[in-house]
């Protein structure tokens, strides 16, 4: 039970990663790397303001920050005309020490420092701890998917949506692309940021590697997300992004329970999920083919 | 109401392949105008349009557009005022968004507020009106994804989005010649019926030769970027295939090339 609980607990707060993740990869079309610099600004900014005391502001100042960063993306992607992959790439590696100068130091603990949270284990002192902390991070998800649906469904939402789809058309309807797509990438980093805010602040620390390979656990919960649900509409996307991440953390604690796989393993374990879950369709197709080649040997 | 002035493009400047794609060509259109635009192959005609519609600027001239300035407008500004139907009818919708979502962006040009919700009951209705006056059954089909749609079905809600909001001028550029015979005829006929209506500024680039002296009031053909046949009136209304094809040879010099034109039936 506790495994699950504590996947529950992780796997929403890595929710607003996939979600971000969701939005550039899926919506936007544009596989952005700036994820994993992101979420450890998020984590960063976060940790040092939870120290000073401010656990809220630290969760506010990070998405700002998540958000800046997603603008310089942007920027470089549009304005500079950097291939969409090299200038989240750039962002990323510039970013590690934007991260160091913010922790100033390689990790940063929160012991006996204010977290969010908190404020619940003095209203509800008979509940469990860690079921607060649940509550307060689902609260948390679910206003802003809420939000996210909403915000989509706004003329200006649907103009992020089209950019995805066919920029031209997105042009002819006089409305400007560049200003979508770097919209789209700075709501995404801000939940990425988002995202590493919380974790720091539930984890009790930040670390400077923590956002190494969060691309890919990102992708991965999108991934499992549309195998369960399926590509529909766009809220049921984002939800199944949320529900995606819950799973893959289960996944994971399930994995390290057999004692086969080690911590470490799981990077390259996640890596090769993805990997073969994207490669889906081209697996797909080389079977039919050597299908339809094997019955036309048969018939000749 | 559309005055291009002295235009010239140049490609690849300074390589062996300069191309000079548009030489000093100057257009003037009356309000209300609908001109047929006619040329061989690598003419211009696109050019031309392109250049009005903003996709690259011009190396040099001047375009107006109703007496504002928008040589160096940029291209989605423009498009508030220009509405543009390519040849393909993938290029004008966006297929994973639903045929009204579609329409509510294109009328996103006449919303002031960018966060105001894109599904309101109003627009919605307005949408379905305006469906049903196509008569293709799309009315119904509201919530399908544009990418399920015909080709035919798609071009011609594109030619509603772009004039929902009604544009100053409309560039057709083939927009017909994707499609089978008989949907090519039915998304012709909407276009009319679309630009009488509103009386709009009407360029139409076309291949077939027939279309092009029958429809509108005036037609140009282009070769090597300038326009070397402007026919309106009663000119325009005696031409015949043998002697546009005459009129072309002794302008540009040599013989029509355009294989799609010569070979159009009708």
């Amino acid at each position: 039970m506790t495994m699950v609980s504590s996947a529950l607990l992780l796997g929403l707060q890595y929710a607003l990663l996939a979600l971000g993740v969701y939005i550039t990869f899926r919506v936007l079309n544009i596989p952005d790397l700036t994820v994993d610099g992101s979420f450890t600004l998020g984590a960063a900014v976060s940790a040092v303001l939870c120290v000073a005391g401010h656990p809220f502001a630290a969760l506010f100042v990070a998405t700002l920050c998540g958000a800046a960063a997603g603008c310089v993306t942007g920027f470089l992607q549009t304005k500079a005309g950097i291939h969409p992959i090299l200038a989240g790439i750039l962002t990323m590696s510039g970013l590690y020490t934007v991260n160091m100068q913010i922790m100033g130091m390689p990790n940063v603990t929160l012991l006996g420092k204010p977290r969010f949270y908190e404020f619940l284990f003095t209203l509800f002192p008979n509940a469990d701890k860690n079921l607060l902390k649940t509550v307060a991070v689902f609260v948390i998800c679910a206003a802003l998917i809420l939000l996210l649906i909403l915000f989509f469904r706004t003329v200006f939402g649907l103009c992020i949506r089209a950019t995805g789809n066919n920029e031209d058309m997105v042009r002819a309807s006089s409305i400007n692309t560049n200003v979508t797509k770097i919209a789209a990438l700075a709501i995404a980093n801000a939940l990425v940021a988002l995202s590493g805010g919380l974790i720091a602040q539930t984890g009790g620390f930040a670390d400077i590697n923590g956002g190494s390979g969060m691309i890919v656990v990102g992708l991965a919960s999108v991934i499992i997300g549309e195998v369960l649900f399926g590509k529909r509409s766009l809220a049921v996307g984002l939800l199944s992004a949320a529900v995606g991440s819950v799973l893959y953390r289960l996944i994971i604690a399930l994995a390290l329970k057999t004692n086969f796989f080690t911590a470490d393993a799981l990077k390259l374990l996640s890596a090769v999920i993805v990997g073969i879950t994207l490669a889906t369709p081209a697996i797909r197709k080389a079977l039919s083919e050597a299908r339809t080649k094997r019955e036309a040997r048969k018939h000749a | 109401m559309l005055d291009v002035q002295h235009i010239t493009k140049t490609f690849l400047k300074g390589t062996p392949n300069e191309h000079t794609a548009l030489s000093d060509l100057s257009l003037h259109l009356q309000d209300g105008d609908f001109v047929t635009v006619i040329g061989s192959n690598g003419a211009g005609k696109s050019t031309l349009f392109n250049a009005v519609a903003g996709t690259f600027l011009c190396d040099s001239g001047k375009i107006l557009l109703d007496n504002e300035n928008i040589t160096y407008q940029k291209e989605h500004l423009r498009a508030k005022n220009i509405g543009r139907i390519f040849q393909d009818p993938m290029k004008g919708t966006a297929p994973d968004l639903t045929v009204e979502e579609n329409m509510a962006l294109a009328y996103a040009k006449a919303t002031r507020n960018i966060l105001s919700s894109a599904h309101r009951k109003k627009d919605m209705d307005y949408f379905r009106e305006k469906l049903e006056k196509l008569d293709m059954g799309l009315e119904t089909r509201m919530r399908t994804k544009m990418g399920q749609l015909s080709g035919g079905q798609r071009q011609a809600v594109t030619l509603l989005m772009s004039t929902m909001v009604t544009p100053k001028l409309l560039l057709l550029d083939e927009h017909t010649a994707a499609l089978d015979p008989v949907t090519a005829q039915k998304v012709m006929e909407i276009t009319k019926e679309i630009v009488k209506e509103h009386n709009i500024t009407t360029m139409m680039i076309t291949h077939n030769i027939n279309q092009a002296l029958q429809t509108g009031n005036r037609t140009i053909m282009l070769a090597s970027g300038k326009i070397v046949l402007d026919l309106q009136g009663e000119a325009r209304e005696k031409m015949t295939l043998p002697e546009l094809l005459e009129a072309y040879k002794e302008k540009a010099g040599k013989v029509l090339d355009n294989d799609r034109m010569l070979l159009s039936e009708e």
